[in-house]
């Protein structure tokens, strides 16, 4: 373990069990390589030195052997730690300590692993290049000209610059596997309620889903086996039972049915994302899987429904942001009304309140048939085509994203343009169900492309089988930014 | 063509958003939402008679648990990150009503 940087986690793992290097050593390394680029690509906004330290130390104490014994974890800043600050990226929660853990924390803990600090997002989590965080965009480790991709920008460039091997992110539209791809690594978001949302903070209650990042699906496939199943605190995360994820990596995908929607990618897709994803799926038949043309009729209106949905309810959200029992408030005001209004005002920054505003809208009285009730039932008919899909095949393969990562500032002026590079992902959240990002190529400028797995509720098993698989013959995984000269 | 929100609208939904804009804010929104709107409005042309909303996906009613008394946070963890507490009484303290 002379470089622990770009380790896997079953790496450390395997090594911290069988005693050949010490939890805190790879807790000094991760410290070591954050402080080291992260002036550069701004992926944390907190480290958590002594707490992560301190966790080192008693794992090495207790000879832990946990399924991520000495593993460093990054957590995105609107998963709550108890006594770490928690921003969610925005002024409103600039000095926020919460006074719990997220129960995804205390089963990261439980399990071995060393929280390293928090990571930068889009501000409450609404955005998909992480410029809309208050503290400024995280860089591409690839291209630090280029964005980090969002919400969980701040994750996933964590993970692929070798500051952490797992990271977690939140998914309400597409924000743990869009970066996921833009960076380079592998994001999963579980089915709604396959992992328990306590702690974390609110933005579309519906949608929102925890997940993992990580360099490899086996790390990822590791990380949903700590963090999965019911939790008493969250009367939404479900008693499902779990499968064995780890288990279930046999490499053998013989048979599998991959549903491929090719009239949606016809259009808007770069050259190089659709021969990377062609060039994916030939890999895939070769190792047995059989393609299947499909068709989802309503997923071209997955964006405008998102967009109504994800917005109404972070209006509703949101609201309790109002300078009272925690969080920004505003220094000049006569009265309660003002009060509410200029805190609002003042910590929220542009695209929340954008959002907020569209959200109430659509709820206000008037329009909320027209464009709430009426974008639910859309929902409906999105869901129905994947029950559909998923009677004759067993997964769904699309990009993750149509682009590969643009330019930092590229589509900052027009919010309408940058919600359409969602087109790939929300689908997935309207339906509830399971989404994987694996890197699957690289553009002529070397900047990732992912290949996205969609599957039915609870089969996160048969994603993880399929992304395991395709790893085995390709080594996307294997290569980092630092090799490419990147960072 | 015109825009679908007026300076009217919006001014009409920040003050139920209780949000204060300034003046470029709002002439931004009138444009930007105008245009998501405009956007959203393909939504409109798919026939859904007789098709029930999804509000949410679970395919099972949340679980219950046991409605016994636990410990909470105490009265200082639940004031710590208050903008104005008010450690002596135990409260939240906020500006004048009116």
């Amino acid at each position: 373990m002379s470089t622990i940087p770009f380790r896997t986690a079953r790496e450390i793992r395997d090594a911290v069990r069988g005693r050949s290097v010490s939890a805190v050593q790879v807790c000094e390394h991760a410290l070591a390589t954050i402080e080291a680029a992260n002036p550069k690509l701004n992926a944390f906004l907190t480290v958590a030195r002594d707490r992560a330290l301190e966790r080192a130390r008693a794992i090495d104490r207790e000879g832990h052997t946990g399924l991520l014994a000495g593993v460093p974890v990054a957590l995105k800043d609107n998963i709550l730690t108890r006594g770490v600050t928690t921003t969610a990226s925005s002024r409103m929660l600039q000095r926020f300590v919460p006074p719990y853990d997220a129960t995804v924390v205390t089963r990261l803990e439980a399990a071995g692993a060393v929280v390293m600090g928090k990571t930068n997002c889009d501000e409450f989590a609404m955005g998909s290049t992480t410029e809309n965080s208050a503290f400024g965009p995280s860089r591409n480790p690839w291209n630090p000209d280029h964005i980090s991709g969002g919400s969980s920008g701040g994750s996933a460039v964590a993970v692929a610059s070798g500051m952490s091997p797992i990271a977690l992110g939140s998914d309400t539209g597409g924000s743990i596997r869009q970066p996921a791809s833009l960076c380079g690594v592998v994001g999963l978001k579980p089915t709604y309620g396959r992992v328990s949302r306590y702690g974390l903070i609110a933005f579309a209650s519906s949608l929102d889903q925890i997940g993992p990042m990580a360099r490899t699906t086996y790390d990822a496939a590791t990380a949903l086996a700590v963090l999965a199943g019911p939790d008493p605190r969250d009367s939404t995360a479900s008693q499902e039972p779990v499968a064995d994820y780890l288990g279930g990596l046999t490499g053998d995908i013989r048979g599998v049915r991959l549903g491929v929607p090719g009239k949606m990618l016809q259009e808007g897709v770069e050259a190089p994302v659709r021969s990377a994803f062609y060039a994916a799926l030939d890999v895939l038949r070769g190792r047995g899987a059989e393609l299947v043309d499909i068709d989802l009729p309503h997923a071209s209106y997955a964006i405008a429904t998102y967009y109504v949905i994800a917005t109404a309810e972070a209006s509703s959200n949101l609201a309790r942001y109002d300078g009272v029992r925690y969080g920004f408030r505003t220094e000049s005001a006569g009265n309660l009304k003002e009060m509410y209004e200029r805190t609002r005002s003042q910590g929220f920054g542009p695209e929340v309140k954008r959002r907020i505003m569209l959200g109430t809208y659509v709820l206000s009285a008037g329009y909320y048939d027209a464009y709430y009730l009426k974008a639910q039932q859309v929902r409906t008919l999105v869901r129905r085509d994947y029950e559909q899909a998923f009677q004759k095949v067993d997964a769904v393969a699309m990009p993750t994203s149509p682009t590969a990562a643009f330019r930092i500032g590229e589509k900052i002026e027009d919010p309408l343009s940058l919600y359409l590079t969602d087109v790939f992902t929300v689908s997935a959240n309207l339906a509830g169900l399971p989404g994987l990002s694996i890197p699957c190529g690289r553009t002529p400028n070397r900047l990732p492309i992912g290949l996205q797995l969609t599957g039915r509720p609870f089969d996160e098993a048969t994603l993880l089988r399929i992304g395991d698989s395709y790893e085995r013959e390709t080594n996307w995984t294997e290569e980092n930014p630092a090799d490419a000269g990147g960072s | 063509m015109p825009e679908r929100l007026t300076r009217a609208d919006v001014d009409r939904i920040a003050t139920l958003a209780r949000l204060e804009l300034t003046d470029t804010e709002k002439d931004l929104f009138v444009h930007q939402l105008s245009h998501v709107l405009e956007y959203a409005e393909q939504i409109q042309q798919i026939d859904t008679t007789g098709v029930p909303p999804t509000s949410q996906v679970l395919s099972r009613m949340p679980a219950d648990r046991p409605d016994e008394p636990r410990a909470g946070l105490t009265n200082a963890e639940a004031l710590a990150n208050a903008p104005d507490p008010s450690p002596q009484t135990g409260l939240f303290r906020v500006p004048r009503v009116l």
